[in-house]
C-alpha cells in the first residue's frame, strides 16, 4: 500500500510557491487572454445577436435625438445626449453579455467542463471582461460617430479619451450586476431580470430622457443609481465642471456592493443544481 | 504505485438526496479502475468532485496530493465534456487548441486529431458533427494534456459497436502511455474490455471493490422463472439471490448458479411449471444486488438524486428482496 505523497509529478508541474503564475505559458495572463479570444470567436460565429447590441444604441440616437433638433443643435445637451447613449450602449452589452452568457452557460455542460481545466476563476472572469469591453467599445463607435455627423454634440479628442476611461470605470458595477445575475437564476429568468434591470436603470438613471425633465423625487431617486452616477461621471471626464461627491462615492459603492454580490456567488456556484 | 486521487470518508449530499455515502476510494497510478453501477448511483458526483467541481459535505478528496479545487493541482488531470456540451460554432481545431492552451506540455492539435480520428475534421464546426464524431472529440479532449490521471464518464453511451471498439483501442493505446483512466459505465461490457479494477457503486455506497473476474461472477446473475404457490419456500432455496414476483403466480428468482438451483428445486418437490433460465442484465443484476444491501440495512430503496426510475420504467419492477436471500448477498459482498 503506498501513501500520498507529492511526487514532482504529484504535485502542479510548474507551480513552486501558492502564488499563481502571472506569466508564461500557462499563466493567468495567458489563460486570461484564450479565454477572451475564444469568447469572442463564439460571440462573431452569430453575426446576427452582434447586430442587437452593436445597433441598437446607435438607432437610438439616430431616431429620439437626432430629429429633435432643439437638443441636437445645442451643443451641450447634444453632447450630453450622446454621452447618455454610450453608458447604455455599455450598460446593456454588460448586462446582456454576463446575466445571459453566464446563466446559458450554467446550464450547459460546457462550463462545469471549463471549470475542470487547469484555470483560475480569475483568468475566466477577466477573459469575460475583456471580451465585453471590446464589445461594448464597439458598439459606441457608431453613437460617437453619428454623433459628430448629425448633432451639434462636440469634444476634443482628449476629452473623448477622456470620456472612455470614465465609461470603462463606470460600467463595473453593470458588469458585477450582470454577473450576479447570471449566478442566481436560469437563464430564461435572467432574459427578463436583464431586461427590466436595463430599462428601468436606463429611464430613472436619465440615460433616455434627461433628468432636467424628472420630478424632483425622480431626481432624488435617480441619484441613488448607478446608471445616473456613471451619466454624471462620464459628462464630467468630457465636459468638465464639477464633480459631485454622490457621484463618485456612490460608483465606489456600487462598484464595492455589487462585486462582493458577484463574487460570493461566483464561489458558491457548482453550475445549475436539480433537486 | 502512487495513489493519485484518494477519497476519504467521503459524503456528498443535495439537499434531503444522499447522492454519495461515505465512500473511502484510492485511484492508484497505472491502472484502468471501472467504476460501474446504475443511474443514479453516485458515480458522476465522484468524479466531479474528484475534478473540483462539487465540494464533499463530509471527508475528503485528494488530487495529486492537493485539493481539486485548486486548478494547479488539475495541471494533469484530464475529462470530458458532454458531447452535447461542445460550442457549436467552434471548429474542433479549435476547441482542440483551446483546450490544449491550459496545460504546460499538451499533445499537438494534430496528434490529437489524428489519435481519435478527427484529421478530416479539424475545419468542421463542432455543431455540424454527427453523435459519434462528438463523442469522439470529447474524449480526445480528455488526453491533449498529456494527463496523469483521466476521467472518462459514460465514455461510449449511445455509441454503435464498430464505433465503441475506436475508442476503447485509442483509450488504452492512451493508457499504455502512461494514463492511469477512471471511467464509469454502466455497460458490463465496456468495463470488462477496459478495467483491471472494478468498483460496484449502488444508492451511493461502494458495494463491490475487486478484479474484473472477480466482479462479473458477482454481477453474473442468472434469472430463472416460474410458476408455483409456494415462491417463499423456493426462496429459502440456497444460492437464491433476489426474486420478483409476477401475476397470475409466476416468479422470477435471481441466483449465481442456476444449475444448483434448479437441482435444488427439484429435490425440494416444490411443485412448479413453465420452468424458463436466462441470464440477468446486468440492470437486473444491479437492481437485485442493490435492493438487497438495502433490505440489509433497512435503508430505503429510494432512487438518489437524479436517477431514473429504472424500477417504474420496468414492468417486472423490483418488488423486494426475499430476506432469507440477504446473509447470501452480504456474505458475497463482504469477502
Amino acid at each position: 500500500m503506498s501513501t500520498l505523497t507529492p511526487t514532482p509529478a504529484g504535485t502542479a508541474p510548474g507551480t513552486g510557491s501558492r502564488v499563481p503564475a502571472l506569466g508564461g505559458r500557462t499563466g493567468v495572463l495567458a489563460l486570461t487572454f484564450v479565454h477572451a479570444r475564444i469568447n469572442l470567436v463564439e460571440t462573431f460565429r452569430i453575426p446576427a445577436a452582434l447586430i442587437g447590441s452593436l445597433v441598437f444604441p446607435g438607432l437610438s440616437l439616430l431616431f429620439f435625438v437626432v430629429p429633435q433638433r432643439t437638443v441636437a443643435d445645442n451643443p451641450e445637451f447634444a453632447t450630453q445626449a450622446v454621452i447618455a447613449l454610450s453608458v447604455f450602449a455599455l450598460m446593456s452589452n454588460s448586462l446582456f453579455s454576463f446575466g445571459l452568457n453566464i446563466s446559458a452557460n450554467r446550464e450547459q455542460p460546457w462550463d462545469p467542463y471549463l471549470r475542470t481545466l487547469p484555470v483560475p476563476g480569475v483568468s475566466r472572469v477577466l477573459g469575460q471582461i475583456f471580451s465585453t469591453g471590446l464589445m461594448g467599445l464597439v458598439s459606441i463607435l457608431p453613437v460617437i460617430a453619428i454623433g459628430a455627423l448629425f448633432t451639434a454634440a462636440e469634444a476634443s479628442v482628449l476629452s473623448v479619451l477622456g470620456g472612455l476611461v470614465a465609461l470603462g470605470i463606470s460600467a463595473l458595477p453593470f458588469m458585477f450586476i450582470g454577473i450576479s445575475i447570471g449566478y442566481s437564476m436560469s437563464s430564461k429568468a435572467a432574459i427578463a431580470v436583464v431586461q427590466i434591470v436595463m430599462f428601468a436603470l436606463a429611464f430613472a438613471g436619465g440615460l433616455f430622457l434627461p433628468p432636467y425633465l424628472f420630478a424632483d423625487w425622480l431626481d432624488t431617486l435617480s441619484k441613488l443609481l448607478p446608471s445616473r452616477q456613471a451619466r454624471e461621471f462620464v459628462i464630467w471626464a468630457v465636459q468638465g465642471g464639477e464633480l459631485e461627491p454622490w457621484v463618485w462615492i456612490g460608483i465606489l459603492v456600487w462598484t464595492a456592493v455589487t462585486f462582493a454580490l458577484a463574487l460570493r456567488l461566483f464561489r458558491r456556484d457548482e453550475g445549475r443544481r436539480y433537486h | 504505485m502512487t495513489v493519485l486521487a484518494r477519497l476519504d470518508h467521503v459524503t456528498r449530499r443535495f439537499g434531503e438526496v444522499l447522492a454519495v455515502d461515505d465512500v473511502t476510494l484510492d485511484i492508484h497510478s497505472g491502472s484502468i479502475l471501472g467504476l460501474l453501477g446504475p443511474n443514479g448511483a453516485g458515480k458522476s458526483t465522484v468524479l466531479t468532485m474528484l475534478q473540483g467541481l462539487r465540494k464533499p459535505t463530509t471527508g475528503t478528496v485528494t488530487l495529486f496530493g492537493g485539493s481539486p479545487g485548486d486548478y494547479r493541482m488539475r495541471q494533469k488531470l484530464g475529462g470530458t465534456p458532454q458531447e452535447t456540451a461542445l460550442p457549436p460554432t467552434l471548429r474542433v481545431g479549435e476547441v482542440i487548441d483551446f483546450v490544449g492552451r491550459h496545460f504546460d506540455e499538451p499533445l499537438s492539435t494534430a496528434a490529437v486529431a489524428e489519435e481519435f480520428g478527427l484529421g478530416d475534421l479539424l475545419k468542421r464546426q463542432t455543431g455540424a458533427l454527427s453523435g459519434g464524431q462528438k463523442r469522439r472529440l470529447s474524449v480526445a479532449l480528455a488526453f491533449v494534456g498529456q494527463p496523469r490521471l483521466v476521467l472518462l464518464d459514460e465514455p461510449t453511451t449511445g455509441l454503435d459497436v464498430d464505433a465503441r471498439r475506436t475508442l476503447w483501442d485509442a483509450v488504452r493505446r492512451q493508457h499504455d502511455r502512461g494514463a492511469t483512466v477512471v471511467v464509469t459505465s454502466h455497460y458490463l461490457e465496456e468495463i470488462e474490455a477496459l478495467a483491471e479494477r472494478v468498483v460496484v457503486m449502488g444508492h451511493g455506497r461502494v458495494i463491490a471493490d475487486d478484479t474484473v473476474t472477480a466482479v462479473i461472477n458477482q454481477v453474473s446473475l442468472r434469472q430463472v422463472r416460474l410458476v408455483t404457490d409456494q415462491p417463499d419456500r423456493v426462496s429459502g432455496l440456497p444460492g437464491v439471490v433476489g426474486r420478483d414476483l409476477g401475476d397470475n403466480g409466476s416468479a422470477t428468482f435471481y441466483a449465481n448458479d442456476s444449475d444448483r438451483l434448479i437441482v435444488e428445486l427439484v429435490r425440494s418437490g416444490i411443485p412448479f411449471t413453465d420452468l424458463t433460465v436466462r441470464g440477468a442484465t446486468l440492470e437486473e443484476a444491479f437492481l437485485t444486488l442493490t435492493g438487497a444491501t438495502d433490505a440489509a440495512t433497512g435503508q430505503p430503496a429510494r432512487p438518489p438524486h437524479d436517477a431514473e426510475p429504472l424500477g417504474t420504467a420496468d414492468p417486472r419492477a423490483h418488488t423486494g428482496s426475499a430476506p432469507s436471500a440477504v446473509p447470501a448477498v452480504q456474505k458475497e459482498m463482504n469477502r
